[in-house]
C-alpha cells in the first residue's frame, strides 16, 4: 500500500525528528557523565532530582544565563554564527535520516488523523550522499570558530579540525562505498530494505571491513575520545571552544551529540539491519536499541582508551584505512563481477 | 665527600629493566605490520571489558570510591586534632581540669586564656577559660602538657566560621554531663581499660 506524503507529514516528521534528537543530544551529556562515571568507581551526578535527572535542568539554567561572551579582537559575525553553523549542519543532516519506520496517526486525532507520517522527513534520492555532505559542511563550524576568536588555541583547534575531518571524509566515503555498490542505491530507505530478512542478512556480514572502517572515521568525524584533538584539554586548552561561553558554546555540544547520534542512526541503517522488525521486536525499538548502543559504544571507548597524537591521527588515516578501504571497495566489486 | 661524589645525582640503586617492545620497524611496510599485529591483538577489547567490568560492579555491587561528604564522613583518628574537648571524670562527673594554667603557659600561638580561683571548699575552680580558634593552630601541645588529660582534641574538623576570631568557652568544649556515658577517649591514653569492672574492689572504708 503506497501512501502519499503530505507536505503535513514531512512537516511532522521534520519536527518530532528536530524535537526527539535535540532531547536525546541534552539527555545525552547526562549519559555520558553517568555512564563516564560509573567505569570509573564514581556514581555521576547524583544530586539534582532523582538519580540527578534534573541535573540537566540545571545544565540549561547555568548555559542561560551566562555571559554571551565575545573576545575583543575576534571576528564577530563568524564568532557569533560559527555555533549555528555547527549546530545546523547536524540537524540538516538528520532530513535525510531516517529515526523510526513510517506510520499513520489514527483517525479520531483530530487535525493530524489520518496523516501519513514517513520514515524520512525527505526521501531525496542521494540520501546517503546528503547526508555525509550535510556533515561534511559541518567541518566549517569549528573551523569558522577556531580562526575568529584571536586565540592560538582556538587556531590550532580550526587546523586540527581541517585535517581531521578532511581525512575522514575520505575514510567515511570509501567504506560506505561498497554498502552502496551492493545495495546499487543512495537512499537509505532502500538499504534498509536490503537487509529486512532479519540478522543473517545484515550488511555488517557481508561488509565487516568497511563496518569497522565506517566506525572508526564516524569517531574521528564526531570528534570521539580516540581522535579528540581538536579541543583537546590537555594540549589546547580547548581547541576551538576555548572563547566560548553560555549558549553558544552549548550549540557546539547539541551539535556533536546530534552527530553523534546521526552517526550511530548511520551505521545501524547501513550496517545491522535498520529499523525492520525483529522476531518480536517492534523497529523502532530496535532502532531505539542500536543506536544506543552506537551511542554507549562512544562513550564506552572514551572510558577506556587513550587519545592518539595528530601524527598518528593522519597516518592512521591516509596510509591505513584510507587503502584498506580502497582495497575493500575492489574486492567487493571484484566478487560481484564473479557472482553476476 | 669530593665534589665530584656530590654532582653525582644518580645515588639510586639503578635497576632499571628495558621494556621489551620487539625490534622498531625499519621499513613502512613493516610498520604497516607492526599496527595490523597491535589492533588484531585483543588488548584494546581487554581495555573495554575492563571499564564494562567496573562499570557492573559500581553499578551492581556498589563499589564506589565516593563519599558524598556532607550525608556520609569517613571515620577519623582519634588522634586527630580538631576542636579542643574538655573531659570530665567518669566517675564523679566533674570537670577534670585542675586549674594548673600549663596549657595557657606552653599555647605558642597565645590563643589559650584562663583565670581560676578557690570554690568556697578551697578547692581550684576554673572561672574563665576560652579558646580562641582564630589563632590556634591545633598542635596539640596542650593536649600533650595537660596532666590530667582533661583538654583533649576532639573530632569536630569542620570548622568554618564567620569572623575571623571564634572564641570557645569552657561550657562549650566540656562534655555535657548528660553525654557523660558516651565521653570518648583515644584508648590506652586516658581511657578507661577493657577490664575496668574487675578491678573495681570495695574501698577500705567500707569495711
Amino acid at each position: 500500500m503506497i501512501h502519499e506524503v503530505t507536505w503535513i507529514g514531512a512537516a511532522v516528521k521534520a519536527l518530532i525528528a528536530l524535537l526527539l534528537v535535540s532531547a536525546v543530544a541534552g539527555f545525552g551529556t547526562y549519559i555520558e557523565r553517568k555512564v563516564l562515571a560509573w567505569m570509573q568507581r564514581r556514581p555521576g551526578p547524583a544530586h539534582v532530582g532523582p538519580f540527578g535527572l534534573l541535573q540537566l535542568a540545571a545544565d540549561g539554567i547555568k548555559l542561560f544565563t551566562k555571559e554571551d561572551f565575545i573576545p575583543q579582537f575576534s571576528n564577530r559575525l563568524i564568532f557569533s554564527i560559527a555555533p549555528v553553523i555547527t549546530a545546523g549542519t547536524a540537524f540538516i543532516a538528520l532530513a535525510a535520516v531516517p529515526l523510526f519506520p513510517d506510520f499513520t496517526f489514527p483517525s479520531w486525532i483530530p487535525l493530524l488523523g489520518g496523516v501519513f507520517v514517513p520514515s524520512i522527513a525527505s526521501d531525496v534520492n542521494i540520501g546517503i550522499l546528503f547526508i555525509l555532505a550535510a556533515m561534511a559542511a559541518g567541518l566549517y563550524g569549528p573551523l569558522l570558530a577556531g580562526m575568529s576568536q584571536q586565540n592560538k588555541w582556538g587556531i590550532i583547534g580550526a587546523a586540527r579540525t581541517a585535517v581531521q575531518f578532511l581525512s575522514y571524509e575520505v575514510v567515511t566515503g570509501l567504506s560506505l562505498l561498497a554498502p552502496i555498490m551492493l545495495v546499487s542505491s543512495l537512499s537509505l530507505v532502500d538499504f534498509n530494505n536490503y537487509q529486512a530478512g532479519g540478522i543473517g542478512s545484515w550488511m555488517l556480514w557481508q561488509q565487516p571491513l568497511a563496518f569497522i572502517l565506517f566506525l572508526i572515521a564516524g569517531f574521528a568525524e564526531t570528534n570521539r575520545t580516540p581522535f579528540d584533538l581538536l579541543e583537546h584539554e590537555a594540549e589546547i586548552v580547548s581547541g576551538f571552544v576555548t572563547e566560548y561561553s553560555g549558549l553558544r558554546w552549548g550549540l557546539f555540544f547539541v551539535g556533536e551529540y546530534a552527530n553523534m547520534i546521526t552517526i550511530g542512526v548511520l551505521a545501524s541503517v547501513v550496517f545491522c539491519g535498520g529499523y525492520s522488525d525483529l522476531w518480536l521486536i517492534p523497529g523502532w525499538l530496535m532502532m531505539g536499541l542500536k543506536v544506543s548502543f552506537f551511542f554507549f559504544l562512544m562513550l564506552w571507548v572514551r572510558a577506556s582508551w587513550p587519545h592518539i597524537r595528530p601524527d598518528q591521527l593522519m597516518w592512521l588515516s591516509w596510509k591505513v584505512l584510507m587503502p584498506l578501504a580502497v582495497v575493500n571497495v575492489v574486492i567487493t566489486g571484484i566478487v560481484m563481477m564473479a557472482m553476476a | 665527600m669530593s665534589l665530584e661524589q656530590f654532582k653525582n645525582r644518580n645515588v639510586g640503586q639503578q635497576q632499571y629493566r628495558m621494556l621489551d617492545l620487539g625490534k622498531t620497524p625499519e621499513t613502512g611496510w613493516g610498520r604497516f605490520k607492526q599496527v595490523l599485529g597491535r589492533s588484531l591483538k585483543v588488548e584494546l577489547l581487554i581495555g573495554l571489558g575492563v571499564t564494562f567490568g567496573v562499570m557492573i560492579r559500581t553499578l551492581f555491587r556498589g563499589e564506589t570510591h565516593t563519599i558524598r561528604y556532607p550525608f556520609e564522613k569517613i571515620p577519623i583518628s582519634r588522634r586527630y586534632r580538631a576542636i579542643h574537648e574538655m573531659k570530665r571524670l567518669l566517675e564523679s562527673g566533674h570537670y577534670r581540669c585542675i586549674g594548673c594554667g600549663l596549657c595557657e603557659k606552653i599555647c605558642i600561638s597565645n590563643c589559650i586564656t584562663m583565670d581560676t580561683r578557690y570554690d568556697e571548699n578551697q578547692r581550684k575552680e576554673v572561672s574563665e577559660y576560652s579558646i580562641n580558634f582564630g589563632r590556634c593552630i591545633f598542635c596539640g601541645y596542650c593536649a600533650e602538657v595537660c596532666p590530667e588529660l582533661a583538654i583533649v582534641h576532639g573530632d569536630r574538623y569542620e570548622t568554618a566560621s564567620e569572623q575571623r576570631a571564634s572564641f570557645s568557652l569552657f561550657e562549650d568544649m566540656l562534655t555535657p554531663i548528660d553525654k557523660l556515658k558516651s565521653q570518648q577517649e583515644y584508648p590506652g591514653f586516658g581511657a578507661v581499660s577493657p577490664n575496668a569492672d574487675e578491678n573495681i574492689k570495695k574501698t577500705p572504708l567500707a569495711y
